[in-house]
């Protein structure tokens, strides 16, 4: 692969792959960007938000059920709702995995599940001329999966080899670290891909029944753009939605509201140079402060060479190639997270300017001119995210998920201008917390003190 | 099937990439200085896309110099006699935008997305620094630092990307292609300011690039400001390059790479193959289409025999693109299962390939495979850089404007018979190399590979 590129930076573009960061990453007026979003009601009752653009000849469709992932997998059975995403389009009614990925592929349509922590969530994309073949093959696989048995032992052997491939890996280690270190055997602990005994437990009547009672209309969110009328719209929700049960499951995840541990946990490894990850308490989704979050998160690590860590760990020292920060809100639980990676010599060294940078801030010490960059790249770029039909139908789904309301897109970089100096200094007095910091480092440092275990499973 | 549909998805835009064509309606001109210019028109929303594409990458450093390309991409963001260190990023975000750089084999290549009211302020900010770039030791030495944390994080932290360089140097004989994009670590360590310098003031001229915009402009207004802009920088003479031509390979060779790091074994095997850059170019577009019936996607050959017949493999499949000055290259990668060794997995693929080369494939085969290029060419439109990066790649690579807007047609004229005739030519050809990467002690559930 002679054209793998090499990229001046990427790291930050990682973490934000996550739905729930690339939310935090959107949020910027779309007055500008001449967005309108139609609510759309099926005759069936079905209700979808839709942008229509005829700029291509395709329609996208995401949609998301929500309490219906990693979190809510029964103990013994973690892994479980992932397994579900990937075999629930490996064949469906009278087609089997090869037929029924056969005329995906043939016909150059996407349908495709995954599922995070909270939610389990669907992506459709076809042009306009298979479109109802491609509903067809959709309303199926959410109806009729077949879960036969080559493609379960199949996927079954590809999650167990991906699990046994990452336990080398020093951010899924450092990962792991940290998720067990802050939440324990709440549900938020759990790697939402499922453990080794999960997955090898997990049956294709656990699937079946997963997806007859998760997959519920009340717990539907649905996104669409593309070349299609409200009219033609009702009647594909009614075709792919209308026979699913009208009432899924509760959510027995319960609020999570100690901070992270003070402290920093060493995984030893073998390796030339450590990865470092770092979290403190953040702020929710429905926090009033959370548009000052925003504008501090980016100054703090998440607005790329601008940012505070940046300049102070690679700029000026060049210590990491990547170093970030970025704001992990969940439906029970919030973090503000970071990291970076440096070689051993100089973990210490990378610790110790993190954290300084954290304290600065959290002296009240961010001037006027900051926050007004801040606030231009978060409201100007927002533009940047309307590029792209599934793009667009993602933030539909997260708009109605966290629960933003339809005007969001016209508000928001609003609500962004809004925030004075001021807000941003006392939420940074209030909410940083440099001694409260909790570091994980996986590698071979030198220079660090560990003042916390190894969290069980890692030693 | 997530993580191998991650894979199929990288190997289909590859070999798809300028296929884009009917639908991007490019417009283009030369500034007398040499500088092309192309456009592409997308209303979409009221933002754009500006890449400027330097036809000098890592292939063109001098001997004993590698990864300078790659540095000098990092130093491009370190001022001019008008900007400090940092403030083109700086100033781009300031304005609501994003930019950044990537540095291949044989492109140098930067970014800016933004708001289209501000594609002025970029478009000065891109021409200054193609001539006035400053540097000193106090940017230089920390980035130096940076690049080697960055060659740490790609390279030494993964078996496989280790494993991809140590092959990449034994699959070209003679060609550059041969040394890392990021350099070896000795020679990165030993680069100088001076160096930096010299590779600038070679190759970084109007006469030497590609300007592209996509977005919610106008041809003729971007023709306008690129003239402003650019038009006052005078051309450079330009080095000749030489012309590096593989010799004939007579064995192929193979690479075990045992590392504790590693968990799960895998194969891959690399030939190399005519480019859009250079070679047979009828059989270019006859690959792309073997390569889709071979190895793209779950219901490929590949995968279909080798995961879903014989349960041999975990996942399988394979890649080729076209887009290269140099020589090309195919390849297959496969994961066996576990109670499968290496050697086993190997015979299963070259039976397939075997089949191919001996076989052929069917008219319907190719006409279903010409069938999901095109229509893959059909959504290309739905991004904004996208087209542009398409074009870029493809430019670089010799293809001309109206050749990459001929794609999809091009693709549909290929037959059976063409298709046949590549997989003999490349496939069969001899040569090559086998990639093994294995864990640093045998497991004891399956009988690992004997070699």
């Amino acid at each position: 692969m002679i054209h793998s590129l090499s990229l001046r930076y990427s790291g930050i573009r990682l973490a934000q792959s996550l739905l729930v960061l690339a939310l935090f990453a959107l949020p910027l007026s779309l007055a500008k960007a001449e967005v309108r979003v139609e609510e759309v009601t099926s005759p069936g009752g079905i209700t979808a938000w839709l942008v229509r653009d005829r700029t291509v000849p395709v329609t996208a469709i995401e949609f998301e059920f929500t309490d219906a992932g990693a979190a809510h997998d029964p103990v013994g059975k973690e892994g479980l709702a992932s397994m579900a995403a990937a075999l629930i389009d490996e064949g469906a009614g009278d087609l089997d995995s090869q037929a029924f990925q056969g005329t995906l592929s043939d016909k150059s349509m996407t349908i495709r599940f995954s599922a995070s922590v909270n939610g389990f969530s669907g992506s459709f994309y076809s042009l306009n001329r298979y479109r109802d073949e491609a509903v067809g093959l959709l309303h199926l696989a959410l109806t009729e999966p077949r879960f036969d048995d080559e493609p379960v032992e199949r996927i079954r052997s590809q999650f167990l080899s991906s699990l046994r491939s990452k336990e080398t890996d020093p951010g899924t280690i450092a990962g792991k670290a940290m998720r067990e270190a802050v939440f324990g055997s709440h549900p938020y602990g759990r790697p939402s891909g499922g453990t080794k005994d999960g997955i090898a437990a997990v049956t294709a009547a656990d699937m079946r029944a997963f997806i007859r009672t998760a997959l519920a209309k009340d717990k539907l969110h649905i996104g669409v753009v593309g070349d299609i009328d409200p009219t033609e719209l009702g009647l594909l929700l009614d075709t792919v939605f209308g026979d699913l049960p009208e009432k899924g499951l509760g959510d027995p995840v319960t609020e999570f509201t100690p901070p992270p541990p003070a402290g920093t946990i060493v995984v030893e490894e073998d390796i030339p140079q450590s990865t470092i990850l770092f979290a403190q308490r953040g702020l929710k989704l429905d926090d009033p402060d959370y548009y000052a979050g925003m504008i501090l998160n980016h100054i703090l690590g998440g607005g790329s060479f601008s940012s505070e860590l940046m300049k102070e760990v690679r700029v000026k020292r060049g210590l990491a190639y990547s170093v970030y920060s970025y704001q992990h809100p969940m439906k029970h639980a919030a973090l503000l997270r970071g990291g970076g990676q440096t070689q051993n010599a100089t973990v210490g060294e990378t610790l110790t300017v993190m954290r300084d940078v954290v304290r600065h801030l959290s002296e009240g010490t961010i001037n006027a001119e900051t926050v007004d960059n801040a606030k231009t790249y978060i409201t100007g770029s927002f533009p940047l995210r309307f590029t792209n039909s599934s793009s667009i139908a993602s933030q539909l789904v997260s708009m109605q998920v966290y629960d933003f309301g339809i005007d969001y897109l016209d508000v928001r970089n609003g609500r962004v201008d809004k925030v004075s100096v001021n807000q941003v200094n006392a939420l940074a007095k209030r909410l940083l917390d440099p001694d409260g910091l909790l570091f994980v480092v996986v590698g071979a440092p030198t220079g660090v003190d560990a003042t916390l275990p190894v969290p069980p499973g890692l030693e | 099937m997530r993580y191998f549909g991650i894979l199929a998805f990288f190997t289909a835009s590859l070999a798809v990439t300028p296929a884009f064509a009917d639908v991007f309606g490019a417009k283009q001109t030369v500034l007398d200085n040499g500088l092309e210019v192309i456009v592409v028109e997308n209303h979409r929303a009221p933002v754009v896309t500006q890449m400027i594409w330097y036809k000098a990458g890592a292939m063109d450093k001098q001997p004993g110099k590698s990864g300078i390309a790659h540095f000098l991409e990092h130093l491009m963001f370190k001022g001019t006699e008008t900007l400090a260190p940092g403030e083109f990023s700086a100033t781009v975000q300031r304005n609501g935008g994003r930019d950044n750089a990537f540095t291949s084999q044989d492109t140098t290549v930067y970014h800016q997305s933004v708001a289209s009211d501000r594609l002025d302020l970029i478009m000065r900010m891109e021409a200054d620094r193609m001539r006035n770039l400053v540097l000193s030791k106090e940017v230089f030495e920390p980035e130096k630092l940076v690049i080697l944390e960055e060659r740490a994080s790609r390279t030494d932290s993964s078996p496989g990307a280790l494993l991809g360089e140590q092959t990449s140097a034994g699959l070209y004989l003679n060609h550059p292609y041969r040394l890392p994009i990021i350099g070896w670590r000795h020679e990165i360590e030993a680069l100088t300011i001076d160096d930096a310098l010299a590779f600038y003031r070679q190759y970084y001229a109007p006469n030497n690039a590609i300007l592209i915009v996509a977005g919610d402009v106008t041809a003729d207004d971007v023709f306008a400001l690129a003239k402003t802009h650019f038009g006052p920088i005078a051309p450079s003479d330009l080095p000749d390059r030489p012309h590096f031509t593989e010799p004939p390979q007579l064995g192929e060779k193979v690479y075990a790479y045992r590392d504790p790091r590693v968990r799960e074994s895998s194969l891959s095997l690399r030939k190399l193959a005519p480019s859009y850059g250079e070679g047979d170019r009828d059989q270019v577009y006859a690959l792309q289409v073997l390569m889709n019936i071979l190895g793209s996607g779950n219901t490929s050959r590949l995968f279909r025999a080798l995961v879903i017949e014989q349960r041999i493999a975990l996942t399988a499949g394979g890649w080729y693109s076209p887009n290269a000055r140099g020589p090309a290259e195919v390849g297959i990668w496969a994961r066996p299962t576990p109670d499968k060794s290496l050697d086993d997995l190997k015979a299963a693929v070259r039976e397939e390939v075997r089949k191919v080369i001996e076989d052929g494939v069917s008219e319907d085969e190719v006409s279903r495979a010409i069938t999901r290029l095109q229509d893959a060419a059909a959504t290309a439109m739905d991004s904004l850089a996208g087209p542009a990066r398409a074009i870029g790649r493809a430019r670089i690579s010799g293809l001309t404007l109206p050749e990459i807007e001929a794609w999809p047609d091009r693709i549909g004229e290929v037959t059976a018979e063409q298709v046949n005739e590549a997989a003999k030519a490349v496939l069969g050809a001899p040569g090559g190399v086998e990639a093994r990467l294995l864990p640093s002690e045998r497991p004891t559930t399956g009988g690992e590979d004997k070699s």
